[in-house]
């Protein structure tokens, strides 16, 4: 389980790095923190913004309830104190998008506070991870410096748009644990159905403060910030550049500064953006225009009466209840969406009545099933969805389509082969399996009789071949099973083919 | 003896006048008074479209107390289509999209909006002289300040232009004005008046409230401007009192709290004298009046002039030349827009505001500023709530002198300041004041200022009024007799 904070083996020797991160998840409320405005991406600019959104002289922010449920359901999913009472504070600035001169945010009072989140690495450890705070605040506008020759624009779209700032302490070592806390964070915010996790119109991105210390030493050492990185690769890069960068500046004797860098994603590097003397002064203050924000216990039990089993919770069942193998059971649960299909194919497989004779048999009775249809979601439909690009709830084949063809490569109407070419049907708008399987007629034939008499066709056919095979060339089995299947158009049922077949060509040679 | 509106709703009612012809009257008033400069912007085709329909509704029957009376707001409250300019440079050309609730409140009460009143630019200042359209004046003495910040909406009323104006307060910018210009000024209980649409100074402390000439006139306008508003997070959910129906409560039993911390070395002695000599009358009324201590009341001029600031210089950052307001010519860089366009778009006293919040508001200073003023304000807010254990309102003046000549502290802001020590309390602790007419030092008005506790505002207008009912102090004009 959890591991202590040592300093694992990484390429910097000695060297122990410290990492915390701040997340920025977009919630997606339809209207925006403080203002009735749309929150969609992509209008025309200055379309979606309020006279509140603008900043206009005497307008009023009134809070977004529906911001502070996803906040809450998201203190609930990480275990953290929900604030009966948060405050808004006024993070006050002058940038040409920021139309108050100020933000509004949480300071002193966030509405999250002291969460944890089991992580799993790659390397197959789990590391418990601390959420020092989540709090409310809203996005700024975009400034646009390509737009007009010598001028900059303004779009004030965003302005206003909630976001929920995930604050862990400094407890990541490398950045495959930076990065897998974050995945798991944005699985997460996406299960719990609070942010569309759409890292390219950046509903979530990321801050990293990134220090280093010798192994051994408790006391940390001087950070910098990196700011804004909205990729899992580019968060891992930039780490991974700024550990080197301040290690090699410590052993060259040189002292790190505390700064703001930016990642550079040409080059894979950071670079400084403003040093620590150049840190603005926020003059946070509570914000007199909101008084604190009250969530009653009946509140919070009913935001916990709506929370869905939680990925961990999901993935563990899908271990100990259904068999699967971890690999799956985690894939399978990165997106509540394919578990969601995932498990709605199970139960019309299960309605079916159908039981999977050939597959490992699981805990319990429906553990074939499960691994027939986690091999078949995680295989032949995500390939399908990744070639037309598609995501699992617009899937082309309903879960319910792929039970019924499931059920009949269970109670043996079909192979698994054929199965293949009748999803593939299914995919193109063919109709559902049992359509499908009749129009084309792929019932497998499992009469020992028809078998029998394509094979001895073929043993006639083939005098060499089933003289070689009896003088011990035992590879020309699959050459018999080819032949039997192109006769049979791929009918035959598989397993009695092939023991048919052994029959008819007779024992081997001794070699 | 009745109230201006509740006279002037009586003639509309009995057809002896229209809404036009008020609106026109007092239009004409206003080009008579223009010396006065009480007010910024004049809208005679809109107010005339305004008493049009106003005279259709009137026609109609069963209207609204307010239905055809002529006003002026201060021009603080956004108007729609009519600009409003919070006595600024930054904003003298900005028109608003959109009304401010008391606006919309007011209008649809039937009241029919002349135009824009003067005032200290944002609503920092106690005697009009911080406008950048120039002082108002006040009506009683030309040479004399009318007050502020609402000065233009006090003098356009003392001056007879219009029956009431609307104003805000968030150290007294509403009483202050009322006492030196001799009319009637309501502050309600924070929360009470929405502040959507009102440009915002102190955000803790401003509050919507009315300039008439007396308590009943008072009555009138609080009872459509008051209530919940979803628009503003601080407006309080609560019913709204008549108003009106309890001003006939008698004052017998009603204990008067006399502090006499309101009565310091400050307060001239011609101001001391006539205020003692209203709240005998009080007393005469059946009032008995109990000596309160108020302990922490020399503390609330520090603490007023930390906090304010220290919101304000927030609150006016949004003025910044991007979006609207004024801009610089040919800005250099995006710090030269910034630096120039604020340069610029603001005077002095703003300036100074927003200098010393930001100095309150900075790391390392805010625990020794900011906070410590806001555990100053739970002292003071506890004062009055000890005090209200035993009385029922406390009394005492409104102001330490009567209206000071103009230029008479202009260069000195902390005398200015000083002027506010009777009235900032009552924002710190957001509790409802009136400053009613109390009698006459040196010719000039002065104003007893009565305070309730939250929500008491039933009870400070029937006070008022009961005071009103046996007192003509409230109808005195200038120029002329009762």
């Amino acid at each position: 389980m959890t591991m202590p904070h040592s300093s694992h083996p990484t390429s910097h020797g000695s060297w122990q790095a410290v990492i915390g991160l701040e997340i920025h998840a977009q919630l997606n409320a339809a209207s925006k923190l403080f203002s009735g405005a749309s929150t969609a991406y992509g209008a025309e600019p200055n379309t979606h913004a309020s006279v509140i959104d603008v900043a206009l002289p005497g307008t009023l922010p009134v809070p977004n309830r529906a911001a502070l449920h996803k906040a809450i359901r998201f203190g609930l999913a990480v275990g953290a104190q929900i604030a009966r009472q948060s405050v808004f504070a006024r993070k006050n600035y002058f940038y040409p998008d920021l139309p108050k001169g100020y933000q509004i945010s949480q300071y002193e009072l966030p509405v999250v506070s002291a969460g944890r989140l089991a992580v799993r690495v790659e390397d197959g450890r789990t590391i418990d991870v601390e959420i020092q705070r989540a709090h409310l605040e809203e996005d700024a506008g975009k400034s646009v410096h390509d737009a007009f020759h010598a001028a900059t624009a303004i779009d004030l779209n965003r302005s206003g748009t909630p976001l929920l700032e995930i604050v862990s302490a400094p407890v990541l070592h490398s950045p495959a644990e930076a990065v897998a806390y974050m995945r798991t964070v944005h699985t997460l915010v996406r299960w719990l159905d609070i942010c569309d996790g759409n890292m390219q119109e950046g509903s979530f991105r990321c801050d990293a403060n990134v220090s280093v210390r010798r192994a051994g030493e408790t006391k940390l050492g001087t950070r910098a910030e990196i700011k804004n990185v909205n990729s899992f690769r580019f968060v891992e890069k930039a780490i991974e550049y700024e550990i080197e960068r301040q290690v090699r500046a410590l052993e060259n004797g040189e002292a790190i500064v505390q700064e703001t860098r930016l990642y550079d994603a040409a080059h894979h590097r950071t670079r400084s953006m403003r040093g620590k003397e150049d840190a603005h002064d926020y003059r946070y203050f509570p914000d007199p225009d909101l008084p604190p924000l009250s969530v009653s216990s009946a509140d919070i039990a009913a935001i916990e009466a709506g929370m869905p089993e939680l990925p961990a919770a999901r993935r563990a069942r899908y271990e100990s209840a259904l068999g699967l193998p971890e690999a799956d059971a985690a894939q399978l649960c990165s997106d509540r969406a394919t578990a969601d299909y995932f498990e709605a194919t199970l139960a019309a497989l299960a309605a079916h009545g159908a039981e999977h004779a050939s597959g490992a048999q699981g805990r319990e009775g429906s553990g074939s099933n499960a691994k027939l249809a986690a091999n078949w979601v995680l295989g032949e439909l995500a390939a399908a969805l990744n070639e037309a690009t598609v995501h699992i709830e617009a899937s082309h084949v309903s879960a319910a389509q792929l039970a019924q063809l499931l059920a009949r490569v269970g109670d043996g109407t079909i192979s698994g082969k054929i199965a293949k070419d009748v999803f593939a049907a299914m995919w193109a708008g063919e109709g559902d399996a049992d359509t499908i399987i009749a129009a084309r007629g792929l019932r497998q034939i499992s009469d020992s009789g028809a078998l029998a008499a394509a094979i001895d066709a073929i043993l006639a056919e083939f005098p060499k071949q089933l003289a070689d095979y009896r003088a011990g060339n035992d590879k020309l089995l699959q050459f018999f099973v080819g032949q039997a299947m192109k006769r049979t158009k791929g009918q035959a049922n598989p397993q009695q083919l092939n023991a048919l077949l052994r029959e008819r060509l007779g024992p081997m040679a001794e070699v | 003896m009745t109230s201006a509106i509740a006279q002037l709703a009586a003639s509309l009612r009995a057809r002896r006048n229209s809404a036009l012809d008020l609106a026109r009257q007092a239009l004409a008033r206003a080009r008579e008074h223009a010396a006065l400069n009480a007010t910024i912007t004049v809208d005679e085709g809109a107010a005339l479209a305004a008493a049009e329909r106003a005279d259709l509704t009137l026609a109609g029957g069963d209207t609204p107390a307010l239905c055809g009376i002529p006003l002026v707001h201060k021009d603080i409250f956004c108007t729609n289509g009519m600009r409003t300019t919070c006595g600024s440079r930054m904003l003298e050309g900005f028109v608003p999209p959109y009304d401010a609730t008391v606006v919309e409140r007011l209008a649809g009460a039937g009241a029919v909006t002349l135009g824009k009143a003067n005032m200290d630019e944002f609503a920092m200042g106690s005697s009009n002289e911080n406008s950048f359209f120039g002082p108002a004046l006040n009506p009683w003495d030309l040479t004399r300040v009318p007050g502020g910040s609402s000065g233009g909406s006090a003098a356009a009323v003392a001056a007879g232009i219009v029956p009431f104006a609307t104003g805000t307060d968030t150290g007294g910018s509403i009483r202050q004005p009322a006492a030196f210009c001799g009319i009637t000024g309501l502050k309600p209980t924070y929360g009470r008046v929405s502040r959507w649409g009102m440009v915002a100074f102190a955000s803790s402390l401003d509050c919507g409230g009315v300039l008439a000439r007396g308590a009943e006139d008072c009555a009138h306008v609080l009872a459509a401007i008051a209530g919940h508003d979803p628009r503003d997070a601080t407006s309080m959910d609560r019913p709204v009192d008549d108003y009106v129906g309890v001003l006939s409560t008698s004052l017998k039993g009603i204990r008067i709290g006399v502090a006499r911390e309101y009565f310091g070395g400050g307060v001239e002695e011609g101001v001391g004298t006539t205020v003692r000599a209203a709240l005998a009358e009080l007393e005469k009324l059946g009032a008995l009046l109990v000596d309160i201590a108020l302990p922490h009341a020399d503390l609330a001029i520090p603490a007023y002039y930390v906090i304010a600031p220290a919101e304000a210089s927030s609150n006016l950052s949004r003025y910044d030349g991007v979006r609207y307001g004024h801009r610089c010519s040919a800005p250099q860089s995006l710090e030269d827009l910034y630096m120039r366009s604020r340069a610029e778009g603001f005077g002095a006293e703003v300036k100074r505001r927003i200098l010393v919040g930001t100095y309150a508001l900075s790391a390392g200073y805010f625990d020794a500023y900011y906070l410590r003023a806001q555990r100053v304000r739970r002292l003071i807010a506890n004062d009055f709530t000890e005090a209200f254990r035993q009385v029922d309102l406390i009394a005492g003046p409104t102001a330490p002198t009567v209206a000071f000549k103009l230029g008479e502290k202009a260069n000195d802001p902390l005398a200015m300041y000083a002027a506010d020590v009777n009235t900032v309390a009552v924002n710190l602790a957001g509790l409802p004041a009136i400053s009613i007419p109390a009698g006459f030092s040196e010719g000039m008005p002065v104003g007893l200022q009565l305070i309730a506790p939250a929500f008491a505002e039933a009870r400070l207008l029937a006070a008022a009024h009961q005071f009103q009912q046996h007192t003509d102090w409230h109808l005195h004009v200038p120029g002329g007799a009762a």
